[in-house]
């Protein structure tokens, strides 16, 4: 199957139920308590690597595979790829920044043989592997001088030439699909959208895109100061095949920013909020029915496609979430008017 | 729905552009960013929708301005809200901008000037970065004058973006060329025309595109004489924009009302605009010199309004709550009518109407229907004499509201409120005010033969007495609507406890703005039916799932109390306080209270959602809030410098010790002679491991330790003011000072704990917070209240106050559900471990409840009634 056709199988499917999402792999790498010895696994570095995750698709890819079959064990349809910081820029606090490639492919191949196993053993359960792109830890929209406003640490070409190289080493190791995820500045998600259409032209075919908004304030805002809808309008050109939010915090406080997108948004929303807020020692403990009976809420609004979990989540909580919005209908998308719908940190339509 | 305002004609700022401005360009050149800066700032506040930002000088490196500048307003919210129109005739410099930008911007141009190859290309990379864009009819032959030209560029253009380039239509903009008229070059003189027609065949045409210009190249000959300028390019608008034009680039702060604009000189430009004879340049020009320098275009709109008639009169100053002329406008329409009560059922009930609907679409805001009210009242106060003189039937109102805040409860901004709106709509309210006990309020429902009765509250305690006049209501055999609502009512609460209890409609209004279509869809006639059944229906369900949904999961007691949280107290040396016992304060000075007052609440308080400061600039609220907060302030100086208020404070601090989850008050350090006890309550909800199960008891030592109360009031003396604006009909006055006075007791239990940190009990001499910050919470230390999710237990406050002599120090007293008088007031506890947090009690256990109650020496019922809000259990 060519891309486009997965995309539209996974249509597809999100218009008879709700599609399911994975969880994190960072809480979940956690639990392995690896050393630096264990992170390397024999290899050698210049650095240290303890807690570089993204390595631990080369170097353990066993691991990954496991965390993966988790999700999948709890009911996964879509299964994001341990690629958040699989980047030149944020490899580079790793001294191994021109392993990006090479770290975004196998951490796509990993989860490619364990989705394709799954899918041969039920195939009326087809499994999807979305290629994950983070924001990455530079920001295109906000200078990090606070005397001099108008620098930035990176340019947009440095940016979106990162991604491309990212995006390259995901599509090749089997990704049907790339998630810009966790979005704070919409710039950079920009640089990540053209980088991704250009890799589709060079590759003769469209790549199915998914955008997901992170909030960083009450107010509804990411850290460029965008709302969620101003960040659609941004992105809407894209054709992407979801847009919603991740991250950011639990399903109480996003809520009304989901009931408030999926109107607006003329594609599938998908949303996989943290496991409630942190507590005082930033860790999560709503509890895997708490969140399930919460995204259940949005399903039975008619809210959402596809929803999974992010930050605190565990295999526990997709399988309750899957428990939750089982035989719920799915949303159905809406039909927008023709009108002019710009953006600059707010929407404004014409 | 969509508070997204969707206008129908967009303003595009035209001023950071340095072909249009020679003052813009003069900064750019010098470098000065930071004053360019500022030319959009003032744009945006001017009104502009999107700004264009323009850089082609030949004496700049357009590309680096460009960039720069975006990337400069990018760090300005104020200005980065709008999208922003990226303008050059050179491909480089767009793309450099297009860079910066992480919004939807427009693409100001591209056009099919160097054949289609090119045009095409660049369609495709405005699209990959997710823009708009501007189209110049403009083609391989030149720049299109006539319409025919006009339209034929256009929609060849829009053939080959649609369908080769993939641009959706909606995101096309045209600019079909506004050039100069009145050049005294007969050629010109149709270009006006050209232009406009041109718009209506291009909007029939390619279905769904924009239509924008460049508006001052219209009037370039009028370069100097601004008022012409000004009202040429009114009067070019006003016809294009019937034609379709859908988007402009202008000075968006000098733009006049067509209407406002003096007739002879609206007649010469449309004669120029138009072309419709052959001398109109020169008659034009002949008449400039007189407009040249005065601003009396703008001036006469002002007060124009004056001259209307008076039914005008009165809509004009109902809508814009402007009371200035009501009386003597509202004396003149009595004095045309036949009879008085026509006055009220004509224009002044035409013009709440019209505020009605306005509210309704979202389109007027809470604090401007109150102040539409006050007209309304003055108007009415004045007309009351002559039709009581005339002794006719009342004026039929849609139905009677008797409306009360129950026994026990002191609050009443909130009910206040709805009863405005509901007054601006045409029901009768009978207000029967605060601490309303149930007789009263059913004797007054009878005697007035209501129509429906609601009821208001903010502290839980009140829930149980809207419980009990439900069933009183229905002890009665009444029937008629019952409506809950205030701070601590809900749905669930009204749907789980209240509809059972009573047999008529039971239905919950979350807010003021619900309060119209609740009341009407009630007294419908053919309505009503439907409403009352989907109403029953739908807490019904809600009943439903709260039998069949998810328990709350709670943990024994004692095993709760086993995963309590265990602070170290052989490492904690507790401070000490630099006074025991109890301190008043006397007339504490407000001036000290204001710059303390946290403004969100507030706006709340009048339903404008949103954080101070950014509320004021908002796009949808953000007018209402700025004036709002205007009065706020007004008033504000007025309460400090006239003494308005009064306000004081009772605070102690005494010694203790924690035992279990109480924690004991001793006379003196010796801790032997116990003069009082609070009794706290602990979570039972279920937790993850590691996380306790919080109580406040654990952050006191069992050992030797300190535990501070205070209760603070701003609201003394308030009543005289009260009564001035009651008598005056003004219930905008009236609910801004009551809200106010609330702010100021919150600012006053906010700085009086920074004392006790700072002085008092000065465990943290050092501590330098800004007020954001405080309102942030980001100091050490906690002063939860009884009543509020750490402490839930309102019946606490009887021995807060009589361990503070909070009656005698500062004059406060409790009612029998414990809210505190005067209104504005605030009480609470101080803990002072670096650990002490806010938290929520939430749901707790019978087994709890069995234990607090002897803990307390009261029976179990008289406990559950206490803490009805929080059991996890059915009582």
């Amino acid at each position: 199957m060519t891309r486009a056709e997965k995309a539209a199988l996974f249509r597809k499917l999100a218009g008879e139920r709700i599609l399911v999402k994975d969880g994190p792999y960072g809480s979940m790498i956690q639990t392995y308590k690896l050393d630096e010895d264990g992170y390397r696994n024999g290899r050698s570095f210049n650095m240290d690597q303890k807690g570089n995750n993204d390595l631990l698709n080369l170097t353990r890819p066993d691991i990954v595979g496991e965390i993966c079959q988790a999700y999948i064990d709890a009911g996964a349809d879509l299964l994001a790829t341990n690629s958040f910081n699989a980047n030149r820029i944020s490899l580079a606090d790793y001294g191994i920044q021109t392993m990006a490639y090479e770290i975004a492919k196998a951490s796509a191949r990993v989860i490619r043989e364990r989705c394709d196993a799954a899918t041969a053993a039920n195939p009326a359960k087809p499994r999807f592997v979305v290629g994950a792109l983070g924001p990455t830890n530079k920001t295109l929209s906000i200078s990090p001088d606070v005397n001099n406003p108008g620098y930035r640490a990176v340019s947009f070409d440095e940016m979106r030439d990162t991604y491309r190289e990212q995006i390259d080493g995901l599509l090749d190791g089997g990704a049907d699909f790339i998630v810009v995820e966790t979005v704070f500045d919409s710039l950079n998600a920009k640089a990540a959208l053209v980088a991704c259409s250009e890799a589709g032209e060079a590759r003769g075919e469209d790549i199915p895109v998914m955008c997901s908004f992170t909030l960083t304030d009450m107010a509804g805002r990411n850290l460029s100061g965008q709302t969620v809808e101003a960040f659609w309008n941004s992105v809407r050109h894209a054709k992407p095949l979801t847009m919603g939010m991740n991250c950011s915090f639990g399903a109480t406080e996003l809520h009304p920013y989901v009931g408030d997108i999926q109107s607006r948004a003329d594609t599938l929303i998908c949303v996989y909020p943290n496991a409630g807020l942190p507590n005082d020692m930033g860790a999560y403990d709503e509890p895997p029915e708490m969140t399930g009976q919460l995204v259940g809420v949005w399903a039975r609004n008619g809210w959402i496609n596809v929803v999974g979990g992010c930050c605190g989540t565990t295999p526990a909580h997709i399988a309750a979430i899957a428990k939750a919005v089982a035989g719920v209908a799915p949303r159905e998308i809406p039909k927008l008017g023709a009108r002019l719908r710009l953006a600059g940190m707010e929407a404004a339509s014409f | 729905m969509t508070q997204q305002a969707v206008a129908t004609f967009a303003n595009v700022g035209e001023r950071t552009n340095v072909t249009g401005s020679a003052a813009f360009k003069k900064l750019i050149l010098a470098g000065d960013y930071a004053k360019a800066v500022e030319v959009a700032r003032q744009q945006v506040e001017a009104g502009a929708q999107i700004i264009d930002v323009n850089m082609d000088e030949g004496l700049l490196d357009a590309e680096k301005a460009m960039e720069t500048f975006l990337k400069l307003i990018a760090a300005e919210p104020d200005i980065s809200r709008v999208p922003v129109m990226i303008d050059s005739s050179k491909w480089s410099v767009i793309e450099a901008g297009l860079k910066c930008v992480a919004g939807k911007p427009i693409v100001n141009s591209i056009s099919l000037k160097e054949g289609e190859a090119p045009f095409l290309e660049q369609a495709k990379k405005v699209r990959r970065y997710g823009a708009a864009v501007v189209v110049m009819a403009f083609d391989e032959k030149g720049q299109a004058d006539t319409a025919k030209r006009k339209v034929e560029i256009c929609e060849r253009a829009y053939k080959l973006l649609v369908e080769k380039a993939g641009v959706p239509p909606e995101d096309i903009i045209f600019d079909p060329n506004i050039f100069a008229v009145a050049t005294g070059i007969e050629e010109h003189d149709n270009y006006g025309v050209d232009f406009i027609e041109a718009t209506k065949e291009i909007k029939r045409r390619c279905p769904h595109v924009h239509i924008s210009g460049g508006v001052s190249n219209l009037s370039f000959s009028f370069r100097g004489n601004e008022p012409v300028r000004r009202a040429m390019h009114s009067v070019f608008l006003y016809h294009a924009i019937k034609a379709g034009m859908d988007m402009g680039i202008v000075n968006a702060g000098q733009l006049d009302v067509y209407d406002a604009i003096p007739a002879e000189l609206r007649e010469a430009c449309e004669d120029v605009i138009l072309n419709r004879r052959k001398d109109s340049t020169e008659r034009l020009l002949a008449l400039a010199p007189k407009y040249k320098k005065t601003g009396e275009v703008a001036d006469a709109a002002d007060l124009e309004w004056r001259t209307w008639p008076v039914t005008k009169r009165l809509e004009h100053a109902l809508v814009k709550g402007i009371d200035q002329f009501v009386v003597e406008d509202t004396e003149q329409a009595r004095l045309a009518a036949a009879r008085p009560i026509e006055v009220i059922e004509g224009p002044l009930m035409d013009g709440m109407n019209v505020v009605g609907d306005l509210f309704g679409a979202g389109k007027m805001f809470l604090p401007q229907v109150v102040k539409s009210a006050r007209v309304m009242k003055k108007a009415v106060a004045h007309l009351i004499p002559y039709i009581e003189a005339e002794k006719t039937a009342e004026s039929k109102a849609k139905g009677k509201i008797v409306m009360a805040t129950v026994k026990g409860d002191v609050h009443d901004i909130g009910k206040n409120i709805v009863g405005v709106v509901l007054q601006c709509n045409n029901f009768e309210v009978i207000d029967l005010g605060v601490m309303v006990p149930v007789q009263d309020i059913l004797k007054a429902a009878n005697e007035n033969k209501a129509d429906i009765v609601g009821l208001s509250g903010l502290i839980t305690p009140s829930l149980d007495e809207m419980v009990t006049v439900a069933e009183e209501m229905k002890r009665l055999g009444m029937k008629i609507p019952l409506l809950i609502g205030g701070a601590t009512t809900s749905k669930t609460h009204t749907a789980l406890r209240i509809a059972p209890r009573y047999d008529g409609p039971t239905v919950h209004v979350l807010d003021a703005s619900r309060a119209v279509g609740v009341c009407s869809q009630l007294l419908s006639e053919t309505q009503a039916q439907g409403f009352e059944a989907d109403v029953r229906k739908e807490y019904e369900r809600i009943r439903v799932e709260r039998a069949g949904g998810a328990k709350d999961n709670l943990v024994a007691l004692a095993e709760a109390r086993a995963n309590g949280l265990k602070l170290d107290w052989k490492a904690y040396a507790p401070p000490k306080p630099k006074f025991l016992g109890v301190r008043g304060f006397e007339d504490y000075p407000l001036d000290e209270l204001v710059e303390r007052i946290d403004w969100t609440p507030f706006f709340r308080a009048w339903e404008l959602a949103g954080v101070f400061p950014a509320i004021l600039e908002d796009k949808v609220v953000g007018e209402s809030a700025r004036h709002l907060y205007d009065d706020a302030r007004r008033m504000l100086d007025r309460i400090v410098k006239e003494k308005w208020l009064v306000a004081k404070a009772a605070v102690g601090f005494w010694p203790c010790k924690r035992i279990g989850d109480d924690v004991a008050i001793y006379a003196d350090e010796d801790r032997v002679e116990e003069i009082s006890r609070f009794h706290f309550l602990r979570q039972q909800i279920g937790k993850r491991a590691d996380r306790p199960n919080m109580c406040l008891a654990d952050f006191v030592s069992p050992d030797a330790d300190y535990i501070g109360g205070f209760a603070v009031t701003a609201g003394h003396d308030i009543e005289a003011h009260l009564a001035r604006f009651k008598a005056a009909h003004d219930d905008y006055s009236d609910i801004l000072l009551k809200a106010l006075a609330d702010r100021l007791a919150e600012a006053f239990a906010e700085r009086m704990h920074e004392r006790v940190r700072k002085k008092l009990w000065g465990y943290a001499a050092d501590e330098n917070l800004s007020n954001a910050d405080l309102i942030a919470e980001k100091y050490r230390g906690i002063r939860p209240a009884p009543g509020y999710p750490a402490c839930p237990d309102h019946s606490q406050k009887p021995e807060l106050f009589r361990l503070l002599d909070a009656h005698g120090r500062a004059r406060m007293s409790l009612t029998e559900s414990f809210a505190m008088l005067p209104t504005a007031s605030v009480s609470g506890y101080y803990f002072a471990h670096p650990q002490a947090a806010y938290f929520g009690v939430a749901k707790i256990g019978k087994d709890q409840v069995v234990e607090f109650a002897h803990r307390r020496g009261v029976d179990v019922a008289q406990a559950e009634k206490w803490l009805r809000p929080n059991l996890g259990y059915e009582a």
